[in-house]
């Protein structure tokens, strides 16, 4: 799994809390082949998970990426699956990850459900 | 009003060619900006007050009941964060480092989770580097490693690279040899000669097998390097050697991958071996406008590029340690004040779930998921549109970016002064209970 910059991501990075951020970033490209494999269709979303935690995206095919690989948009979603080792020198490893893809029905979590569960403490 | 060859301040290209049409005190239209400078200069919904938690809601607040509080929690502190600092004018970044330095906090930069790794590698290395002037004018053969120019830096090609027309390059990309190295097969690669399609996490091995193939020690190299046959990484040498100009621009392809700073350092060594054939340069692709800006200010301020611990009696300085990620992995920081950033998004989520834990101060125009767990908010006017300041393009130019409209939000700059003063206000009230 790698993430990153795309044109869409960026148009939209300081309006976070709006619905074009989320259609932005919300998204795994993969490759055809992957996307065929999976079974995916309209309407299906994919659920990415390894061992830092689990994020439901829709699915896009890219036919820039190989089979295996899928890309991310840089943002909270994809963020969800990146380990807070920096190995030593300040950085997390943002590209690189081994994660599971399979495909779900669950719906992806908007920005506001995304930070919902996180532990705000008590002025 | 037409505001004539402005600068755009989303990315480290600083286009300065930006025609600005105001209305009002309104922008109204853009015209030669990317898309990513349009929706940065025509802007988005605004933070309308400041705001201060009470219980679990953000109650709206005075600025200076904000500066007060944003004091209180800095003062509290035992090792505060001042983290961000990108996306502002280095006027700002000064006044920061100064709040850090009264507080007692250390201060450092979204570099830290982009081009740390190249900061750390161009301190062990040396940067041979170039303007992006240089590069237009002279470059020949142009690689793009790990970075794909045409969505971060979408104008880069046409004003300073791939695709722009120079003094002695006047054929522009026709005149140019385009070399993408990347995992994936990006825009940028569609402009490419040669597209070499590497595999994740095998930069350093494939820079290695370069840097022999360059020196003339073939036989050490293996048949296949990264999923690359010799005889491809052969004849990409012989394109680089081949060069009268050649100029290596990289990116978060390499900094975030397996090998992090150890990858800059060795794109470093192969452009400084490539010398010894033919004139070549490297040069990060910065990605916010002033993330260089806060690296100089700090280096000239403190001596050090970024992570900067001021809680000592002397700067310090120690990526893995005083990195806003391991501060926070390790708990090693008990409140934060962020800056034109947002790390509530771009930071992993273990680290992200102990910035909730901890004070948080946000310091931006918009509102985004780092507000969501902010104890203060202060909209500040957006620097670079509403604010003029100087800021450092991705080759180490400082250009002075202009007030475009005038705003009714104060500058970071003021607001920083704004807590810095509550802070001494506050210090100089104890000592005088104290005595």
């Amino acid at each position: 799994m790698i993430s990153g910059r795309t044109l869409a991501q960026g148009a939209n990075c300081e309006s976070k809390m709006s619905p074009d951020f989320l259609k932005a970033v919300s998204l795994c490209h993969l490759s055809k082949e992957d996307y065929d494999s999976l079974s995916l269709s309209e309407g299906k979303n994919v659920l990415l998970k390894n061992e830092f935690g689990e994020t439901v995206l829709s699915p896009r095919v890219d036919a820039g990426l190989r089979r295996g690989m899928v890309f991310i948009p840089m943002g909270p979603w994809a963020n969800i699956l990146i380990g807070p080792d920096t190995g030593g020198c300040g950085t997390p490893q943002f590209k690189g990850l081994e994660i599971e893809v399979e495909a779900t029905v669950s719906p992806v979590l908007d920005i506001r459900d995304l930070f919902r569960n996180i532990g705000r403490r008590e002025a | 009003m037409i505001v004539k060859d402005a600068i755009c301040s989303f990315c480290g290209c600083l286009c300065d060619d930006i025609n600005v049409e105001v209305e009002e005190n309104k922008v109204k239209s853009v015209k030669h900006a990317c898309r990513l400078g349009s929706s940065k200069i025509l802007g988005h919904g605004r933070i309308s007050s400041p705001m201060v938690r009470k219980g679990r809601e953000l109650k709206e607040a005075s600025y200076q009941e904000a500066y007060d509080r944003a004091a209180e929690i800095l003062m509290d502190a035992q090792k505060p964060l001042l983290y961000g600092w990108a996306s502002t004018v280095c006027e700002a970044q000064k006044k920061g480092i100064l709040l850090a330095e009264e507080v007692g906090g250390v201060l450092d930069s979204t570099a830290t989770v982009c081009h740390g790794p190249s900061v750390i590698g161009i301190e062990e290395k040396g940067l041979p580097g170039a303007t992006l002037g240089q590069v237009k004018n002279r470059a020949d053969t142009i690689v793009f490693w790990g970075c794909n120019p045409a969505e971060a830096h979408p104008r880069h090609s046409l004003r300073y690279s791939s695709n722009a027309c120079g003094r002695f390059t006047p054929d522009g990309r026709s005149g140019r040899k385009i070399i993408v190295v990347d995992v994936r097969e990006t825009r940028t690669a569609k402009n490419a000669d040669k597209l070499v399609i590497i595999q994740p996490g095998t930069d350093y091995e494939i820079i290695s097998a370069l840097r022999m193939l360059v020196a003339g020690k073939s036989d050490t190299v293996p048949d296949e390097v990264g999923g690359i046959p010799k005889a491809e990484l052969v004849s990409l040498v012989e394109m680089l050697k081949a060069a009268k100009f050649g100029a290596v621009f990289f990116g978060l392809g390499i900094t975030h991958s397996r090998g992090r700073y150890k990858n800059i350092d060795n794109a470093l060594s192969l452009v400084a071996d490539l010398n010894s054939y033919t004139k070549f340069v490297i040069t990060p692709m910065r990605g916010h406008y002033n993330v260089g800006g806060i690296g100089q200010v700090l280096a000239w301020s403190s001596g050090y590029p970024m992570s900067v611990d001021f809680t000592r009696q002397a700067p310090y300085f120690n990526p893995g340690e005083t990195s806003a990620c391991d501060l926070l992995a390790k708990a090693d920081t008990d409140a934060a004040l962020i800056i034109a950033a947002d790390p509530a998004s771009n930071f992993p989520r273990p680290i992200v779930e102990m910035l909730a834990k901890i004070p948080v101060i946000q310091i931006d125009p918009y509102e985004n998921p780092t507000t969501l767990l902010a104890e203060v908010v202060i909209p500040s006017a957006i620097a670079g549109v509403e604010v003029e300041g100087t800021a450092y393009r991705m080759d180490g130019l400082a250009l002075r970016m202009r007030k475009l409209v005038d705003s009714g939000y104060p500058s970071d700059e003021e607001i920083l002064a704004g807590i810095l003063e509550s802070v001494r206000r506050k210090r100089c009230s104890i000592s005088h209970e104290g005595a």
